[in-house]
């Protein structure tokens, strides 16, 4: 099967699994950005995406879009080291042309899993998690808005959320075009559609996340100061 | 006015591909900065052959940018600093007095040192011997003028077909990837009519003796096209790529 065994099929892999995640963060942004206008709104989302067959098949499938593009991502770099062969040269430019982050894909991927990790601890499990397995939790499984009040208020997690924004955003500002790149819709005019495109695109999705991430961290900063 | 200078030039040695390779340095005197680059090594040569010593070994051929035959990675660019120019035309101009020059040879597992900075690059014929022709009789010269073709069309065509072959993208990616090299040998003949009866054929062919060859998969870094001697643009391994995808999917 082409998209195991040729190189290109492996990057259409991580092509099409790295759209499809991107268009969940779109969704997610969406959703959370009902929390800096209704807690009550937000919570229904919540309750709406709780143990319902449907989101549990969602998740699992979105989980598994995420281990795949994971997997193969060690197993092309694998590869590429190993093409790349032992020696390594005594010195090294990087021309102007080349960004950052097309050459660090995988160190910001796996700050961006770590920031994964963290945000599951602190939301997945005490939600989904806990409403499909009946563990008792702070507040009510349903209860997003609560979780998030309680989370942001912790400055240590705010850092760690911007951190891990920032890290994405790198990710996606070379993944988006490259992902169309690889999919072989580009060329010398549509590369420079797709560059702007990509970061327009990533920087308005990262903007949304970091809004809510600020907005509950300095309301409760506020609140402390006017109270 | 040319002007003279000296500099410390540090150059790799490497014994056969098993050897493990080290680097010698010499200083180098009063060198005039309108000698090209590769006239720089036939002094230290020189210099070498008459101390006793074994010269240090080098690719090169037509030495006017054209035949693919040199190569070189220079302080941490193939083919030197230079842009859109191979070793053989860059000049010691583009250096100065009290400079340390670091001369290495590409560095790939498909590319085996055969000793010193010459490396075997008969991994490109494979690629080429796999697809990168047409086998159907496309009639003589002025045949060619039967076939009505864009000027858009031919240019980009010429433009794809200027790859030389030296294999300074696979020296210039992180991932060893031979991939402007292959989607421009395979882009000069999809381009033109001649070219499409065998394009599937010819994109899934050369595709899979790079992959057993052992390059690796791009990771779109955009290095092999800064670095390219001729130029060549990313856009071909788009268009490699769709090629591909198009022959995958209709099979």
């Amino acid at each position: 099967m082409w998209l195991f065994n040729s190189s290109i099929g492996r990057k259409v892999v991580m092509s099409v699994t790295g759209i499809a995640l991107i268009l969940f963060l779109t969704f997610h942004m969406s959703m959370n950005v009902v929390a800096l206008f209704s807690g009550d709104a937000y919570n229904m989302i919540c309750e709406f995406l709780g143990a319902n067959w449907y989101a549990l098949v969602a998740t699992a499938g979105l989980a598994g879009l995420a281990v795949v593009h994971i997997v193969y991502a060690f197993l092309l770099t694998a590869q590429n080291r190993r093409a790349r062969g032992g020696a390594r040269y005594e010195v090294t430019a990087r021309p102007g042309k080349v960004e950052w982050a097309s050459q660090n894909m995988l160190v910001l991927g796996i700050v961006v899993v770590l920031g994964l990790l963290l945000h599951l601890w602190n939301f997945w499990y005490n939600m989904m998690f806990a409403e499909v397995t009946g563990i008792s939790t702070v507040y009510d499984p349903a209860d997003g808005y609560a979780y998030i009040l309680d989370t942001f208020a912790n400055p240590l997690f705010v850092v760690l959320y911007i951190v891990w924004l920032a890290a994405l955003w790198f990710h996606l500002t070379h993944g988006f075009w490259s992902a169309m790149q690889t999919l072989g819709w580009n060329g010398k005019t549509w590369f420079c559609r797709w560059k702007v495109i990509g970061v327009a695109y990533t920087t308005l999705l990262m903007l949304g996340f970091l809004v809510v991430v600020l907005f509950f961290a300095f309301q409760d900063c506020l609140g402390c100061c006017v109270g | 006015m040319a002007r003279n200078i000296s500099f410390t030039l540090k150059y790799w040695k490497q014994n056969g591909p098993k050897d493990e390779g080290h680097f010698d340095t010499r200083e180098m005197k009063n060198i005039p900065d309108d000698t090209s680059f590769l006239e720089m090594l036939d002094i230290l040569n020189e210099e070498l052959i008459s101390e006793g010593n074994e010269p240090f070994v080098f690719d090169h051929d037509c030495r006017e940018g054209i035949c693919g035959m040199c190569s070189l990675y220079i302080n941490g660019h193939p083919h030197g600093p230079a842009t859109g120019a191979t070793t053989c035309q860059l000049y010691m101009r583009r250096f100065n007095d009290g400079d340390v020059i670091t001369v290495e040879p590409w560095r790939s597992a498909a590319f085996p040192v055969i000793k010193d900075c010459m490396v075997d690059r008969s991994a490109f014929d494979k690629i080429i011997q796999a697809g990168g022709y047409t086998t159907v009789r496309t009639g003589q010269a002025q045949d060619a003028n039967a076939i009505l073709i864009p000027k858009e069309d031919a240019d980009e065509a010429m433009d794809a077909a200027t790859c030389i072959g030296c294999g300074c993208c696979v020296a210039a990616c992180k991932n060893g990837s031979a991939m402007l090299f292959v989607s421009s040998k395979v882009s000069q003949l999809a381009l033109l009519p001649q070219g499409r009866p065998e394009a599937a054929k010819r994109a899934k062919a050369m595709i899979a003796k790079m992959d057993e060859l052992g390059f690796g998969n791009c990771t779109n870094t955009r290095a092999c096209e800064a670095e390219c001697p001729k130029n060549e643009s990313i856009a071909n391994i788009a268009r490699l790529n769709r090629e591909f995808i198009k022959a995958k999917l209709a099979d």
